[in-house]
């Protein structure tokens, strides 16, 4: 019961953060309604029983991927109600499609085809983050490796496209630092006295 | 010793890090030749490995890493491929002055993700093999950053592309949801006995996603517009050796995963290679830029490979197998012709360039006439072969109005390159067209030349060779 209450309790939390996400005014206010509704939806995760994602879920969105997004919101100086404009126009056409998904969800879960179960590794008593630990670096290493790759595919892609070397840049050189001596640089220049 | 047989993609991996990592250490002249140069060698070292790892077929990580004959085809004809567009575009890149180290290390871990692909037996495996393979090469189109074409090539590129791989991940969720599983092989299994309305669903998605990576009509909007803003050398890349892995994955797909539906799939794939040959003849007509005139052209080479593809025998698979090989033969001699193309000191890309250049550069001319008419399927040719081997599979199939429709199509596309040929020797220039000399291409540039008209000579080994690999799979 109280369960059942909790779990209605957060849905809702989630779902008038969503609309208020698209609907708020200030882009800002936007950004924190989705960190609000990706805190809910890691409340409903921990309902479940599966921690680990929940604890992903407010490391990586929260953490990373919102709080990126308001730095965007925050330095780009971009005019909203222009982004805004077309919304009127596309209205129809956009709420038709998401009647069209919500339809489809509803026809998924009715239909029996899928065969998705909840497994018993869900109910028993090893935590969900041990589970995933011991298949992710066994059974799925394979897999593992090839995503630390494309991670550092992308870092090295990120840094070709952006880096540059501006002149004039002063930067340390600690090797010419160490190498320099006193009487490299300082020159004592005596002053004869009475000479103008 | 049981990782023996991704012995290769482990040794590439090492290497490319290796690389990156000397990058750093090399002045900058000389970063570029040098880093170049170890990839090739890896590549080299890479071929090695994998003709020998390959020789026995087995599989890896409870069957999500595949290693077989058709795998090890695959494989070569890409490492040789990249070698090579590695090597014709060196000069260019040095005069347009984008030489940087990371463009080979970035091309290096793209191979590698194409050669993980073409051993995939798994959805998972296969998801993350295409996005390692596909992420350097929205970086490495858009690596001329300064001009603004290549940064524009390279954003549709990438937003277009992470469209393609959200469509492909929906339908193997769809799949997954259906099958319970994600191995080729429990996919297999749950097809046999007919397909649920969930798999057909989630392989129309799939199909969808993997058309747009090789760019087949409806999912072609992205190639000529990228062709023709990344830098040529990377165009080159693009148009040959992304391809190859697609083309393997695809046949691995449906005749491993999907074999027991090839009635779902077939009309998908007929329809895809139909549209792809019309449009890619007609569009090309048009085309004065002749990057975009290669990316049409490739848009019709990819819909007759499929026309081999959609008879779902084993004679289509090798044909599609050999069309590969002559198609990457062919390209390879075009884009070595279009990356010499300069006048003073700026690359050119009119066709209308090539005026004249019977007179200044008789063999270039020549050897561009056997490219074309190679590609228009001109009989001694190696082009012909090639789509002959494609259409007599589908007559074989039954698919006579597709066969019809291809050597129709196939005579629209001689006229445009046929234009070109009357373009070079019977209309002159005033302004002279400067060919960069370059030993290496040109010696590139008279192999394939040869192993075009000699095609013929090499079919019968080439059959025995890809009909062993597609009774096989």
């Amino acid at each position: 019961m109280i369960i059942s209450l909790f779990f209605y309790l957060f849905s809702f939390i989630i779902v008038s953060c969503a609309v208020m996400v698209i609907s708020s005014r200030n882009p800002v206010h936007s950004v924190l309604f989705l960190i609000l509704a990706f805190f809910n939806s890691g409340a409903l995760f921990v309902m479940l029983g599966a921690e680990f994602l929940a604890m992903m879920l407010v490391i990586v969105y929260v953490g990373a991927v919102a709080v990126l997004f308001l730095f965007v919101v925050m330095m780009l100086n971009i005019n909203y109600s222009q982004i805004k404009d077309g919304f009127q126009k596309y209205y129809p056409i956009g709420s038709l499609i998401g009647l069209i998904l919500f339809i489809e969800i509803i026809l998924m879960i009715n239909g029996d085809n899928v065969l998705v179960s909840q497994k018993d590794s869900l109910t028993n008593n090893v935590p969900n983050t041990h589970q995933i630990g011991a298949i992710l670096y066994t059974d799925y290493i394979y897999i593992f490796q090839i995503s630390g790759l494309i991670l550092l595919v992308a870092m090295v892609g990120a840094i070709t496209l952006t880096l540059r070397d501006r002149p004039g840049v002063k930067k340390q050189n600690i090797i010419d630092q160490n190498a320099r001596k006193v009487s490299d640089v300082i020159t004592i220049v005596k002053v004869k006295k009475n000479e103008t | 010793m049981e990782l023996f047989g991704i012995s290769g993609e482990i040794f590439l991996a090492i290497a490319g890090m290796a690389t990156l990592l000397s990058s750093v250490f090399l002045n900058k002249d000389s970063s570029y030749r040098i880093t170049l140069r170890l990839c090739n060698l890896s590549f080299l070292i890479t071929i090695i490995l994998i003709f020998f790892s390959h020789s026995h077929s087995g599989s890896l990580f409870n069957g999500s890493f595949i290693y077989d004959d058709l795998a090890r085809f695959a494989k070569i004809l890409i490492l040789i491929g990249t070698m090579l567009t590695l090597i014709i575009g060196y000069k260019s890149q040095k005069l347009d002055n984008f030489n940087r180290p990371e463009y080979p290390v970035l091309i290096l871990f793209s191979v590698l993700g194409m050669l993980l692909m073409a051993s995939s037996n798994d959805l998972i495996g296969f998801y993350m093999s295409l996005e390692l393979q596909s992420l350097p090469l929205y970086v490495i189109a858009a690596i001329n950053r300064d001009n603004i074409k290549s940064s524009e090539a390279g954003l549709k590129y990438f937003i277009l592309g992470a469209l393609s791989s959200g469509l492909l991940l929906y339908g193997m969720s769809l799949v997954y949801g259906a099958v319970g599983d994600t191995s080729f092989s429990s996919i297999s299994m749950a097809s046999s006995d007919g397909m649920s309305n969930l798999m057909l669903i989630g392989l129309v998605f799939m199909l969808s996603g993997l058309a747009f990576k090789i760019s087949l009509v409806p999912f072609h909007m992205w190639t000529p517009d990228v062709y023709e803003g990344a830098p040529t050398p990377v165009t080159a890349f693009f148009a040959i050796v992304p391809k190859l892995a697609a083309i393997t994955i695809l046949l691995r797909f449906t005749f491993t995963a999907f074999d027991n539906a090839i009635s779902s799939w077939q009309q998908i794939i007929i329809i895809l290679s139909l549209l792809s040959m019309i449009l890619g003849s007609f569009a090309a007509i048009m085309q004065f830029n002749i990057k975009r005139l290669m990316a049409y052209s490739s848009i019709a080479h990819m819909g007759y490979a499929l026309v081999g593809l959609s008879s779902g025998i084993l004679e289509g698979i090798s044909s599609v197998l050999i069309y590969m090989v002559i198609y990457m033969i062919m390209n390879l001699g075009a884009f070595i012709i279009i990356l010499s193309m300069r006048r003073d000191n700026q690359s050119v890309e009119e066709i209308s360039d090539l005026k004249g250049i019977s007179q200044t550069h008789p063999f270039i001319a020549f050897s561009f006439v056997i490219l074309m008419f190679s590609m228009a399927g001109i009989p001694p040719l190696a082009g012909f072969f090639g789509k002959w081997l494609v259409f007599a599979s589908a007559v074989n199939a039954g698919l006579i109005p597709l066969a019809i429709v291809g050597v129709l199509t196939s005579v629209v596309g001689a006229f445009y390159y046929l234009r070109i040929i009357k373009i070079m020797y019977f209309e002159n220039n005033e302004v002279k067209l400067d060919v960069v000399d370059n030993k290496s291409s040109m010696i590139i540039l008279g192999i394939m030349i040869i192993s075009t008209i000699l095609f013929g000579l090499f079919l019968n080994w080439f059959l025995e060779v890809t009909m062993g690999i597609s009774s096989s799979i």
